[in-house]
């Protein structure tokens, strides 16, 4: 049975087909690599399932539940977590306070008023944990608005592990970031969603992140879904060569 | 978020600090004249407005313009008991108020938390006019423009009057009972409010006003904390109506009228609304501006305005958000 599934979702902003009719399947274990070009269609697909946005038509089954009608907050304790495009984490903190709250989130303590964040140390310790699997333990302390990008997008993807999600999507974890950085952040997070048993589907631009690291890719285009297979398949699939990565991926 | 960091949070300076000023404030009474006594009560209650306030402003984000309708409550709530009832318990009172008055900002809260910036401000507004319109018109059961009169009130069941086992003027009784009872109140409501600041809820708070979105994907319950906000928020405000209106002695339809909540927007504003206690000195300071402004000239509203404007273009942090750097700064370094 596949973890998530969508059946003819929708989504047009007035003229533009945004999310037309896509049927979408993400399996257990996988970890899946969403491609396509600008406005393909990939992220409003994301903010679909993850409830950022609405579907005007079509269902979404996530581990056997129909989350089309839920809210953000219901989601994420069904176990979807994201990252974002745009790194988005709480600035005015520390990096350690980002992740703490996560935490305190999950647990549902963020409706305690009468106790101190800075005294529990379970929470603190498994901030501590979290950073020290993302390799940011040394910049604990720090605001986040202070980290390099490629340590914001570190823990932007660190804020959605710590929810201890089943599904976890990745909207470019390596967009803007040095071409030296790509390789180390994909291989730290492609570790610990493995070792984590975590689903994981990241969207991404460069197509060299996408072929090496995932196991099934899909291809979108203007809203709907061009080719889905392994990276071989895709990569000898004309339509998508055509279409998506012209001569870049040999 | 560390442990250590929090043992930073009380460090030794600051609680010699917190130590020096709780001191100052009670020692008061003994050298300071009964009208400045009076007047530092004023500032003290308004500061729990204050504090009240900026658990939406300076920690949500959340600026209103509503807030007289929760000090009006409150202060209506124990008028009320006083003419209807015909209780003279200031617990009574203060339990009563802080209720209505969050029972009020549930309301509000229900209608006005799901809206943000100016949609948030402009709906807080027009349901606190809403309570001031009714405060008004109902004028059989308000009282309306004459207001409804409140007597010195019982402290502690009427202990506090046996254990001093003699009448006094209604002047000693609120620059010196009166006076420590609010003190005492105001402590509670500081350190009630730095735990909630300092709590996950605080946290979260914190993390909606910097990053609503994002809050929001990593599980925090927006609109709720929103609400629960608003509710405290109100209750520390009615809190402070009620400790405000035996020292007034009446209370009139004005306090539910919205040039208040400016006020209370502007202790905050003044003080500076990223620090914690910088609404309370904004509170203190603005009663003295305007108690003087008053008592200098009949065109007080302009000098007051006047020099409300220089101090915000002067110092755009606030009272405290300007000196509190520059104190630190002249502070030697250890060692």
């Amino acid at each position: 049975m596949p973890l998530l599934e969508t059946t003819k979702v929708r989504k047009w902003f007035g003229a533009t087909h945004a999310v037309d009719d896509v049927d979408f399947v993400v399996n257990p274990g996988e970890l899946l690599g969403l491609i396509g070009s600008n406005g393909a269609g990939k992220t409003t697909l994301v903010n679909l399932i993850s409830g950022l946005l609405r579907p005007d038509a079509g269902r979404i089954v996530f581990d056997g539940v129909d989350v089309t009608h839920q809210s953000v907050h219901e989601r994420i304790r069904e176990g979807i977590a994201r990252s974002f495009q745009l790194v988005n984490l709480f600035d005015q903190m520390t990096a350690l306070d980002n992740v703490a709250l996560t935490i305190f989130a999950r647990q549902g303590k963020t409706r305690r008023l009468a106790a101190l964040a800075d005294r529990d140390r379970a929470v603190l310790d498994e901030a501590m944990e979290v950073l020290q699997r993302f390799g940011l333990e040394s910049k604990a302390r720090m605001l986040a608005g202070g980290l390099a990008q490629g340590e914001r997008k570190l823990l932007d993807v660190a804020l959605a592990y710590a929810l201890r999600p089943k599904l976890l999507f990745l909207d470019e974890p390596t967009s803007g970031v040095s071409t030296r950085e790509k390789a180390p952040i994909m291989d730290i997070v492609t570790a610990i969603v493995r070792t984590g048993g975590i689903t994981a589907v990241v969207i991404e631009h460069d197509m060299d992140v996408v072929f090496t690291y995932s196991d099934r890719i899909v291809a979108m285009h203007e809203g709907t879904i061009l080719a889905d297979g392994t990276p071989d398949e895709i990569r000898r699939n004309e339509q998508v060569t055509t279409t998506l990565i012209g001569t870049a991926v040999e | 978020m560390s442990a250590a960091r929090a043992g930073g949070l009380l460090s030794g300076g600051r609680v010699g600090i917190g130590a020096a000023l709780v001191l100052a404030l009670g020692a008061a009474p003994f050298v300071l004249p009964p009208f400045q006594t009076i007047q530092l009560s004023y500032g003290l209650i308004f500061g729990i407005a204050a504090l009240g306030f900026n658990l939406l402003l300076g920690y949500a984000g959340l600026l209103s313009f509503g807030h007289s309708a929760f000090f009006g409550v409150g202060a209506y709530s124990a008028a009320m008991l006083v003419k209807y009832a015909g209780v003279t318990s200031m617990e009574v009172f203060v339990l009563a108020g802080v209720f209505f008055s969050a029972v009020t900002a549930a309301v509000f809260g229900a209608v006005c938390v799901r809206y943000t910036r100016i949609f948030f401000s402009i709906l807080m507004l027009a349901l606190s006019q809403v309570l001031w319109s009714l405060a008004l018109k109902l004028f059989w059961v308000t009282g309306g423009t004459d207001g409804l009169r409140v007597p010195t009130p019982a402290l502690l069941g009427g202990q506090v009057a046996a254990a001093f086992g003699r009448a006094e003027d209604k002047v000693a009784f609120l620059s010196y009972r009166y006076y420590y009872y609010v003190l005492a109140l105001f402590l509670i409501c500081a350190a009630a409010m730095w735990v909630i600041v300092n709590s996950p809820f605080g946290k979260a708070l914190q993390a909606i006003r910097d990053n609503e979105t994002r809050a929001e994907f990593v599980g925090v319950e927006v609109r709720k904390c929103r609400w629960v906000a608003l509710v405290v928020s109100g209750a520390f405000t009615g809190l402070a109506g009620t400790l405000w209106v035996p020292l007034n002695g009446l209370t009139t339809p004005d306090i539910l009228y919205w040039p208040f909540s400016g006020k209370i927007v502007f202790f905050v504003v003044l003080g500076g609304f990223r620090t914690f206690l910088g609404p309370v000195l904004g509170a203190i300071v603005f009663n003295y501006l305007e108690t003087y402004a008053i008592g200098f000239t009949v065109y007080w509203q302009m000098v007051l305005g006047v020099m409300l404007v220089l101090l915000v273009l002067t110092m755009p942090a606030g009272l405290m958000g300007t000196l509190a750097p520059l104190v630190a700064r002249r502070r030697p370094e250890p060692g």
